[in-house]
């Protein structure tokens, strides 16, 4: 590609991610949108947050047990610091400390 | 200007979790377009101005492709679609912003929108709140794009490999943690079981059944649908119930 042509890449990248980021801004101005919208919106990041989980796991594989056992163990373990402990801290450097070490290890 | 550094230092530890994964990204990034040849110019402004993580890998390789710029566009929409949910929670907190708004719209990536949709603590400035968390995380990403694009494979990726699992695990502990609290409401009797879990089990079967029957390249869109059709039908019921 020329140059211009991948400058012009970028701008649609940009222009695209920041419609889609502002889309409910500029059609609910001032943060006055209809009851459901505000109703959904409050109910959203639970929902959101599941949905990000699952996007992050999309690319698992279930053919060796090297590619998945590290993920799910390293899941298994954030969820069970985080219930027993409740410190995010704890939680996040758990999980992420066991799938380093099971990364290198399997 | 103290105001600020007290902010930011309010802000930073609740960011260190997106601080791993940007690092960490954000060098892999800058390694993968410098080996196709892009140098830091264009590895630094894109991650400045599009600063979106997963649209960014993506449109490493159509940049080298022949030129299609209609599909190029269809691509970016496919893969932020999901950006549009984050804006209807944030409507009404971001509404009462003023001068950051726009920088705030702009930056709101997943991992900014899973601290920022947790509110702001009660005893600072909401809108000062928010514009530390999302500086502070694209100051991150942009750092680490730049490290990536200089260093190259001088840094000892193999060693820092895994290291981005901490925003699948910030994802998963606020999961938890939305859900620790909803139980509570319910056996405190303040809410019903369904209503607690309803958005969380929502969310994950939504988007698990979507992934296993469309395939990762378009289970973000169905999912969506199916999120929004679940939240109506929830809404009505709701609505019959408060009638009756």
């Amino acid at each position: 590609m020329m140059t211009w042509q991948m400058i012009l890449y970028i701008v649609i990248a940009v222009v695209v991610t920041l419609l889609v980021r502002a889309l409910p801004f500029l059609i609910f101005r001032n943060g006055q949108a209809p009851a459901f919208v505000l109703w959904t919106g409050k109910r959203l990041p639970a929902a959101a947050m599941a949905m990000l989980v699952v996007y992050c796991l999309k690319d698992l594989s279930f053919s060796a047990g090297a590619e998945w056992i590290p993920t799910l163990a390293a899941c298994a373990l954030t969820v069970i610091l985080h219930v027993s402990f409740r410190k995010m801290v704890i939680s996040i450097c758990g999980g992420t400390a066991l799938y380093m070490i099971l990364l290198h290890v399997l | 200007m103290r105001d600020r550094t007290h902010v930011l230092r309010r802000a930073f530890p609740v960011t260190v979790p997106v601080l791993a994964g940007y690092i960490f990204l954000g060098i892999a990034y800058g390694i993968a377009m410098r080996a196709r040849g892009f140098g830091i110019a264009w590895s630094y402004t894109i991650s400045s101005l599009v600063y979106a993580g997963s649209l960014q890998f993506a449109m490493i390789e159509p940049l080298r492709l022949a030129f299609a710029p209609v599909t190029f566009a269809f691509l970016c929409l496919l893969i932020q679609a999901r950006h549009l949910f984050y804006g209807l929670t944030m409507l009404e907190p971001y509404s009462r912003t003023v001068r950051a708004k726009p920088y705030l719209i702009f930056s709101l990536t997943d991992e900014t929108y899973s601290i920022v949709c947790q509110g702001a603590p009660a005893d600072l400035s909401p809108e000062s709140w928010y514009l530390a968390v999302s500086a502070l995380d694209q100051t991150y990403w942009v750092l680490g794009t730049v490290l990536g694009a200089l260093l190259g494979s001088m840094i000892p990726m193999d060693l820092l490999q895994g290291i981005d699992f901490s925003m699948t695990a910030l994802f998963l502990v606020i999961v938890t943690e939305q859900t620790m609290d909803a139980l509570e409401a319910w056996r405190e009797g303040k809410e019903s079981l369904t209503d607690a879990l309803f958005a969380p089990v929502l969310g994950g079967t939504a988007t698990l059944l979507s992934l296993l029957f469309f395939g990762k390249d378009s289970f973000l869109l169905v999912s969506m649908a199916a999120m929004l059709l679940g939240f109506a039908v929830k809404y009505r019921a709701e609505q019959g119930r408060k009638q009756a």
